[in-house]
């Protein structure tokens, strides 16, 4: 019956009481606050925190200020830190970024906000071309301190153009650093450590999170928490398979874990937290002691963050694998919108159970059932 | 004056000025003219020190004018929202847009109209006309360029122009030669396979030095690609530009960038990005920063007359309005984008005009007179940091060398055009004169200079040409601010192998 409960849970995109109290007893200890906060509040904090500690932090976006953010995310920091340090800008994506960039090149540190990653295509010249490189092409002289934020992947029904991840696309260019936080610890921590970073950062955050409340710890809470950047998270150890997530598919894989467990089969989730630079080390310690690995990923499959998982296991640890890598990625097509299609066009904890079981040998291959 | 207080719902009086329940002094000023008005209200305000607002209805014939201020808070009546001291008469359209029309920001064409009427829209009060009239997509006259000295180099009667120095003078001039014979042997260097590629300035010397002769060093400039003269004035030697281009180990730059890409943090020059016009957002970003640090400088970004079609000109121009961001955006209009004459590139006239579509202040000058773009810049830069606002220029000049050196222009402009800008219409040749006739300056000194620049140039060429490049080490260092883990391991990896197949590696890389 809780099997059958927790498969509904599965399909709603909201947290539940239920999924929170799996959630919990999954966790690894925190040193007990009994504070819970939503990845909102968490990232609210985060900038509350980090532009009351350092002036030259700014924010920077459409509806950022006035309208408390698109998603909340800026709410009450106009009000607090005044409309020099909160912009809202009209809407040019190209302008905003490349404003940030110039801000950046002479030592502000903005924090520029994309509706959704998805319009950052307008300005992907200025964060490739110019945030990315210009460490690089000035020797040193010229270093970009920016954060580019913003909702990332697929949230729900809102079609194509508004649902890509983008994680690929920019964990492929060298001088960026990109993160995929996961829970409100998560959120907190990178978000913190992006900002303090004199590196470019661009910062993934998952629409659906946004109202999901995470328990956070009272290290979290105080104001010098910082995570690293490029240090995976074991959040559900196990022995017998890996399975890589980020961002809203963590919890989906943890799902997934509960259901495998039932069936005897123990999986260690990695969250990866860091998308450049991954933690392969992290990975490939994970896969020498499980022997399997199923990547997880909610964007398109090819050249995906999976892809370069699956590479880099093999060069690394090839003579611990007991079986063929699975790559769990979201179909090879444009978001659909009807919410049937929609539902067929991402991973769902299903796949994530099915895959597993494969890589363990517990049921026949993808090829074999075709 | 009678003073009457009398509180009143006036939201139905002034629509446009959205109040609420308050008081108003009203002063009887219904047989004033509008002159005294004006007056009265001036020296009223002076004693208050309260700016005046002014409203003006306008109903078929008749008028309303009225100007009115808030009073100081020591005068406020208690227990009332606002107090407010006002004049106010009426008058006829007629009047009121024959003769005062400037004054109150009416459009000329109203005069002609007797039922002139005005209606409130977001974005402000717009009259409006029962005539349909489009705005013409050009005018038949062009905007005039300012210029202060002629072909020959003798200034304008009646030229206003900043007074230039002897020492200043000569050293823009001197800048300018440099400029030219540098440009003329690195891009032989190219020809004759030393270095990949170069991009001349040739015809745009008088922008390049004059400019950086008006600015202050601690203006950031955001250049497109065709300002090294800039560097040059703020004092990068010969030397310095040859190591850029040759990519040696004493390239500030680490030899990462390819030739023509300078880039100096301590001469305030941002280095040089391919793609075109993306400086612009980002020069409105480093002048915003300037603003908020309170700094006495602008950033001072570039671009061509091809750039301003790219998007990110509309994205810096817009938003460097909209913030009040200090930068002064400079188009050297050449006539030229690769083969693209400017006839293709846009279908306004030139460049100055956007400026105003943006709400920024432009000015089109002469590119190629050296005293009139100095005194243009000089007098920009001074209205940029003094408002705190962008300013455009338009500097209309001829690109006379090639594009590149990837590229031969004779193929899509005929030759004797090009001759004639690099002669007759040399900026050069016309400051000279105007320099050698205030007598500072010779013919012998000219070829004693060009003498020495071209061995200078010369050898600096040499020495670079046989300087060691970047070290190995460099590869992998500034991808960011840390090495990162997975380049230590490839520079260690890397170093291996070469220790393994040293005949393999090359000779020229320093380890």
């Amino acid at each position: 019956m809780l099997g059958v409960l927790r498969r509904k849970v599965a399909c709603k995109a909201n947290a539940s009481a239920l999924e929170q109290g799996i959630r919990v007893a999954a966790s690894r200890a925190f040193s007990s606050s009994g504070k819970e906060m939503t990845v909102r509040e968490a990232l609210n904090s985060a900038l509350d925190e980090e532009m009351s500690a350092d002036p030259k932090v700014f924010i920077m976006g459409e509806e950022v200020g006035e309208y408390q953010g698109a998603y909340k995310i800026s709410k009450g920091l106009l009000e607090k830190y005044g409309p020099e340090r909160v912009l809202d800008t009209p809407i040019t994506e190209a302008g905003f970024a490349g404003i940030g960039v110039g801000a950046a090149y002479y030592g502000l540190r903005p924090v520029i906000e994309f509706m959704t990653f998805n319009f950052s295509m307008q300005a992907i010249d200025h964060i490739i071309n110019s945030a990315a490189k210009s460490n690089y092409m000035s020797a040193g002289q010229i270093s970009v301190p920016i954060v580019f934020r913003g909702p990332n992947g697929a949230a729900a029904g809102v079609g194509a153009q508004h649902s890509q991840c983008y994680a690929a696309w920019y964990g492929s260019c060298p001088g960026l650093k990109v993160l995929a936080p996961y829970s409100s610890e998560d959120a907190r921590g990178l978000l913190k450590a992006a900002i303090r970073d004199p590196d470019p950062v661009v910062f993934l955050e998952n629409e659906l999170l946004y109202g999901e409340s995470f328990p956070v710890s009272a290290e979290a809470l105080d104001s010098s928490f910082c995570l690293p950047i490029g240090k995976a998270k074991i959040e559900r150890e196990g022995k017998d398979v890996t399975i890589t997530a980020f961002s809203k598919m963590v919890g989906y894989a943890l799902q997934a874990a509960e259901i495998l467990a039932k069936d005897g089969i123990s999986a260690e989730v990695i969250n990866l937290r860091s998308i450049r630079p991954l933690d392969r080390s992290t990975i490939n310690a994970s896969v020498r002691k499980t022997n399997r690995l199923v990547t997880l990923e909610e964007g398109f499959p090819q050249h995906g963050v999976g892809a370069e998982i699956c590479a880099s296991v093999l060069e690394d640890s090839f003579e611990y694998l007991d079986a063929a890598v699975e790559r769990i990625a979201g179909a090879d097509v444009p978001m659909p919108y009807a919410a049937n299609l929609e539902r067929m066009a991402v991973p769902q904890v299903d796949d994530i159970v099915r895959a597993a079981k494969r890589a363990c040998y517990r049921s026949s291959s993808l090829a074999a059932s075709a | 004056m009678h003073l009457l207080v009398f509180k009143i719902c006036c939201s139905s009086v002034f629509p446009s000025l959205k109040i609420h329940p308050l008081s108003l002094f009203f002063l009887n000023s219904e047989q004033q003219t509008i002159p005294t008005l004006i007056s009265n209200m001036n020296l009223l305000a002076n004693i208050l020190k309260q700016p005046i607002r002014k409203s003006v209805l306008i109903h078929h014939r008749s008028c309303r004018l009225t100007l009115f201020a808030k009073l100081p808070e020591s005068l406020q009546l208690p227990a009332v929202n606002d107090t407010l001291f006002c004049f106010s008469l009426s008058t006829t359209a007629h009047t009121l847009l024959s003769q005062h029309a400037p004054l109150f920001d009416l459009q000329e064409q109203d005069a002609h109209n007797v039922n002139v009427q005005s209606i409130d829209f977001p974005g402000g009060r717009v009259t409006f006309t029962p005539q349909i009239k489009f705005i013409s997509e050009s005018t038949d006259k062009r905007v005039p360029c300012y210029r202060v000295l002629d072909d020959d180099g003798y200034p304008f009667a009646g030229s206003r122009s900043e007074q230039v120095d002897k020492e200043t003078a000569l050293k823009m001039y001197k800048s300018m030669v440099t400029l030219q014979i540098m440009d003329h042997i690195f891009y032989e260097a190219q020809r004759q396979g030393r270095i990949s590629f170069y991009m001349t300035s040739m015809g745009e010397e008088a922008i390049n030095i004059a400019t950086a002769a008006a600015l202050s060093p601690d203006d950031i400039i955001l250049p497109q690609y065709r300002e090294p003269g800039i560097l040059l004035w703020r004092g990068f030697t010969i030397e310095e530009f040859a190591n850029q281009l040759f990519g040696t180990k004493n390239d500030a730059g680490k030899g990462r960038q390819m030739p023509v890409h300078y880039g100096s943090k301590k001469h305030n020059f941002v280095t040089v990005s391919s793609p075109i016009a993306t400086q612009l957002p980002q020069a409105a970003g480093i002048a915003y920063s300037l603003k908020m640090d309170n700094k006495e400088a602008c950033a001072v970004a570039f671009t061509g007359d091809g750039g301003t079609s790219e998007g990110d000109f509309h994205a810096g121009l817009n938003f460097a309005a909209v913030m009040e961001a200090p930068v002064l955006f400079i188009c050297r209009n050449n006539g030229w984008a690769i083969s693209t004459p400017i006839s293709d590139q846009f279908r306004s006239d030139g460049v100055v005009v956007k400026g105003q579509a943006y709400g920024i202040r432009s000015i089109r000058i002469d590119g190629n007179d050296t005293l009139a773009v100095y005194s243009a810049i000089r007098a920009a830069r001074e209205m940029v940091i003094r408002e705190q606002k962008p300013i455009l220029v338009e500097a209309l000049t001829y690109r006379v060398g090639h594009h590149s050196t990837s590229d031969d222009s004779t193929k899509y402009r005929p030759l004797n055009e090009i001759e004639y800008w690099k002669t007759a219409r040399n900026p050069l040749g016309r400051y000279r004169k105007w320099v050698q006739r205030n007598g500072w300056w010779t013919d012998e000194e000219e070829t004693e200079l060009r003498g020495s620049i071209r061995k200078q140039v010369m050898n600096a060429i040499q020495v670079a040409d046989k300087t060691e490049k970047p070290s190995l080490k460099e590869l992998f260092t500034d991808v960011y601010d840390r090495l990162p883990l997975n380049l230590h391991e490839q520079e260690k990896s890397l170093r291996e192998t070469i220790k393994r197949h040293e005949q393999d590696f090359p000779a020229d890389v320093p380890l």
